[in-house]
């Protein structure tokens, strides 16, 4: 277990070089000068074009520059932005609100999904099955930023119960309606992925020897059902995390979050490259290490998976 | 955002039933009507920003959003009156020239006071300018000072700067100095109304980094806070001695996503001004807002600017620009594809602008297929009978460019694509590097309101604001003898002369005056009251009392 727990960390690096290098390339290939278009449509001046790419380093050939940034990432400095701002000051304000999110869309995920696959998953073939079927059908072919103007419109603009935007991103309250809408999504899949679990393990030998056994109906399902049919459920709600950080640049900006989807928009618009190649390297990292615990937690539900 | 934006219509569709039969939103009752009640003096007023770009430096502030808060914070010397454009003192009690323009004293106001209790003085003019100016201090407006003499001193083209002093900056007593030019500019005390020229206090010198997270200035607001890409509080400076004393008790700027999220809460009325209507909500928003929906024309041109580099338009006749520029129905696009968010241009001057003359263009912005035809045949011809606009797709310029198109092409048979950019640092690169294949998209706001403004500085051969690659000698001859005019009467005259000029030589084709779609909530008493620049005068916005 720790050996492995020690290869899967070695092999991040090599995953974290790659992938921050081809950001770090990508951000650079795009045509036009951030510094310069901050003049917009009025003359630059040429001099101060100069000193300022200078001071950005923007100046260096782009081996030197990534090689400086990737030295300074390592002693923690995430580097500036053209505002003359610390990156991680920025990402400290913007991930704390996004995990916020990605939180109550992770539980409004795990409790309506998995409590409604169940739900299903006992009843399959009946009419509730068929009716959860259809209502995660529609949900899945809804567009995440339809769903969203749908709610705000419905919800705020009509009826008037909710505020139409978040005021005040470290409030849990008015989080609900922007991950309910992150939520949706995932939620609809995760709820077809324990329903069909369900449905499979229903007819599983282990089942039958538990109600063989004479074991109470609560206790077949919530352990022995449950436990088994996680599996695949947990996989995916893993890889789901990064999926809600990118489908928070979209929630976000219609509630109005100030979290790390609209600040990688807002870089990404400036071509703001220490930002987002910092906010990109810490989703990488974000991804790794959950893809390892995901892999970890496999052991804890079925004991007879082993890692060497 | 943009997807998301269309997409709306989608979501507005689907849910067209509900509206119909859902009381109207949050526009309650007829007892808001603008007027009614009381003013408080002390009310606080919330108006959307978005993240200013750069720490608040009144140097470096080259966007709006950082300059909207800038403005409240710092007076300069002088302001512009709005509609008229006429020059109004703020800090300064005059700023005279001598006998050839070349040589300004400003005398100052005495007794005013920064927000730390300290004194503006002439230091702290002629401190800020040195130190704004220097190539060093990295401030994105250091050019403005260029018309200083010893400029090339702090700012040199290439390599360090020699002084941190420009010469012709000289201080004569406490409420006194003089600025030396490098040649004569009639209209000088014009451009001193601009966010750059403001006066900075003692301790900005020490930590300008620090100075930039928290400002210190002699407006009439102090600056409270500024929680980033959150909040910026503003409030009324009790001690302010400006002719534009603040109405109300303050502001707070508040960060929002998107316009479409900004607009939800003002109609919900969490929020007081917003910058603009969104594009989505651009045909409903009068009927959503009745009287509180704003539409101010502001000083900002749109036109579209032929490569002069290119071979298609290195020898053109300006007969083909002419017949081009009336091939375009201005009227039918501004009202239709644009929903009367803009005005028909009929001149390369924007109005609100001194000088600035009604139909300065005569017939060559009128929309007349028929004559439009015979003035290309005359010129013989668009080469390649084809033109493409380049614009940049990162903001909605595509429905207008391709209604361009249209009318060009139906008027004249001239084939025309719209030639899209992904984004404006794109767009720009284009522009910068000569690459234009046809023609492309190009904007001005004003600087400051004289028609030179909109003339020599996109014109000019050596206008660091052109970029086609336009050079008329008779032009540049004119434009340097207007700058140096005995009055500035004799300038905007002159320039007036020189727009003719370029009306036979048509370095750009002008389409429509920008206008501000905005709106304001019921917490706003009386109308909110607008600027040249196309931002509201933030001082004279009064809030309701509550009751």
């Amino acid at each position: 277990m720790g050996r492995y727990v020690a290869r899967r960390l070695l092999q991040m690096i090599p995953v974290f070089i790659g992938t921050t290098l081809i950001i770090f390339l990508m951000v650079h290939i795009l045509p036009g000068d951030p510094i310069r278009a901050m003049w917009g449509d009025k003359a630059a001046d040429p001099a101060q074009v100069a000193s300022l790419r200078h001071e950005f380093g923007l100046d260096q050939p782009l081996w030197k520059q990534y090689v400086d940034y990737m030295g300074n990432l390592f002693q923690g400095d995430f580097g500036k932005t053209f505002g003359g701002r610390e990156v991680i000051d920025e990402m400290s304000e913007s991930f704390p609100v996004t995990l916020r999110l990605t939180a109550v869309a992770m539980l409004i995920e795990i409790i309506v999904g998995i409590g409604l696959g169940a739900w299903a998953g006992l009843r399959a073939g009946k009419a509730a099955d068929t009716g959860v079927l259809i209502f995660t059908l529609i949900v899945i072919s809804i567009p995440v930023f339809v769903l969203g103007f749908l709610a705000r419109f419905v919800l705020a603009d009509q009826l008037g119960w909710v505020a139409p935007n978040v005021q005040d991103s470290t409030d849990y309250a008015q989080l609900f309606l922007p991950g309910f809408v992150l939520a949706m999504l995932s939620m609809a899949y995760v709820a077809r992925l324990t329903r069909t679990t369900f449905a499979e393990n229903l007819r599983a030998d282990y089942m039958r020897t538990a109600m063989a056994k004479g074991l109470p109906r609560r206790r077949i399902v919530g352990v022995h059902l449950l436990r088994n049919s996680l599996i695949p459920v947990v996989t995916f709600l893993g890889t789901d995390v990064g999926g809600f950080i990118g489908g928070a640049v979209v929630t976000e900006g219609i509630f109005n979050v100030q979290g790390v989807g609209n600040l990688l928009f807002k870089a990404l618009q400036q071509r703001e490259g220490s930002t987002i190649v910092g906010v990109v390297t810490v989703f990488v990292l974000v991804i790794l290490v959950i893809n390892l615990l995901v892999d970890l937690l496999y052991a804890v539900l079925d004991p007879r998976i082993r890692y060497a | 955002m943009r997807g998301a934006k269309s997409a709306k219509w989608v979501a507005g569709a689907a849910i067209i039933a509900l509206a119909a039969t859902a009381c109207g939103g949050s526009d309650s009752g007829n007892d808001d009507s603008m007027s009614s009640g009381k003013a408080d003096p002390n009310g606080i007023l919330t108006a959307q920003l978005s993240e200013p770009q750069n720490p608040l430096q009144p140097a470096n502030a080259k966007e709006s959003q950082g300059s909207r808060v800038l403005r409240t914070i710092f007076s300069g010397l002088v302001d512009y009156e709005p509609g008229t454009g006429k020059l109004e003192y703020i800090n300064a009690e005059s700023v005279t020239p001598n006998a050839d323009s070349s040589v300004w004293t400003v005398k100052l106001k005495p007794g005013w006071k920064f927000h730390d209790g300290t004194t503006v003085t002439s230091k702290s003019f002629v401190d800020s300018w040195n130190w704004s100016a220097n190539v060093k201090n990295n401030q994105t407006n250091s050019s403005w000072f260029q018309d200083i003499k010893g400029y090339e001193d702090v700012h040199p083209a290439k390599g360090a700067p020699k002084a941190d002093k420009m010469s012709g900056l000289k201080i004569v007593d406490e409420n006194t100095f003089t600025i030396s030019l490098t040649g004569p500019v009639s209209y000088f005390a014009y451009k001193l109304g601009y966010d750059v020229w403001a006066p900075l206090p003692e301790s900005f010198f020490k930590d300008p980094a620090a100075a930039g997270q928290k400002p210190i200035g002699n407006g009439p607001y102090k600056f409270v806070s500024w929680d980033h890409k959150k909040l910026i509080k503003v409030r009324k400076f009790d001690d302010y001695q400006g002719p534009n004393k603040a109405k109300n008790g303050g502001i707070d700027f508040k960060n929002y996503t998107t316009a479409d999220a900004a607009y939800s809460d003002l109609r919900s009325n969490n929020l007081d001004w917003i910058e603009a209507i969104p594009v989505t909500s651009l045909t409903s928003y009068k009927q959503d807002l009745g009287d509180r929906a704003i539409d101010a024309e502001y000083s900002a041109i749109q036109s579209i600017v032929p490569a002069f580099y290119t071979k298609q338009f290195k020898d053109i006749n300006p007969k083909v620009i002419q017949g081009l520029s009336m091939a375009i129905d201005r009227d039918t696009i501004t009202k239709t594809v644009l929903h009367g968010t803009r005005t028909p241009a009929d001149s390369f001057v924007a109005r609100g602008v001194l000088g600035y003359k009604a139909g300065a263009l005569g017939d060559v912005t009128k929309y007349d297929p028929a004559q439009a035809k015979k003035l290309i045949q005359e010129g013989g011809g668009v080469p390649g009978n084809k033109i493409s606009i380049q614009f940049n797709a990162d903001q909605s310029h595509k429905p207008w460019v391709d209604a361009v198109c249209n009318s060009i092409r139906k008027a004249v048979n001239v084939e025309c694509v719209g030639d899209s950019k992904p984004d404006f640092q794109a767009d720009l690169n284009a522009r910068d590097n000569k690459q234009v294949k046809s023609m492309y998209r190009g904007g001005w706001v004003l600087d400051y309101p004289v028609n030179s403004n909109f003339m020599r500085d996109l014109y000019g051969t050596t206008a660091a604001g052109n970029t086609s690659g336009y050079s008329n000698k008779e032009f540049d001859e004119l434009a340097s003898k207007a700058d140096k005019a005995k009055t500035l009467d004799e300038t905007v005259k002159m320039y007036q002369d020189a727009e003719q000029l370029l009306k036979n030589d048509m370095p750009a084709i002008p389409l429509w005056f920008y206008k501000n779609n905005s709106g304001q909530s019921v917490n706003v008493f009386g109308k909110i009251p607008y600027g040249q620049d196309g931002d509201p005068i933030f001082t004279d916005v009064q809030v309701k009392a509550k009751k």
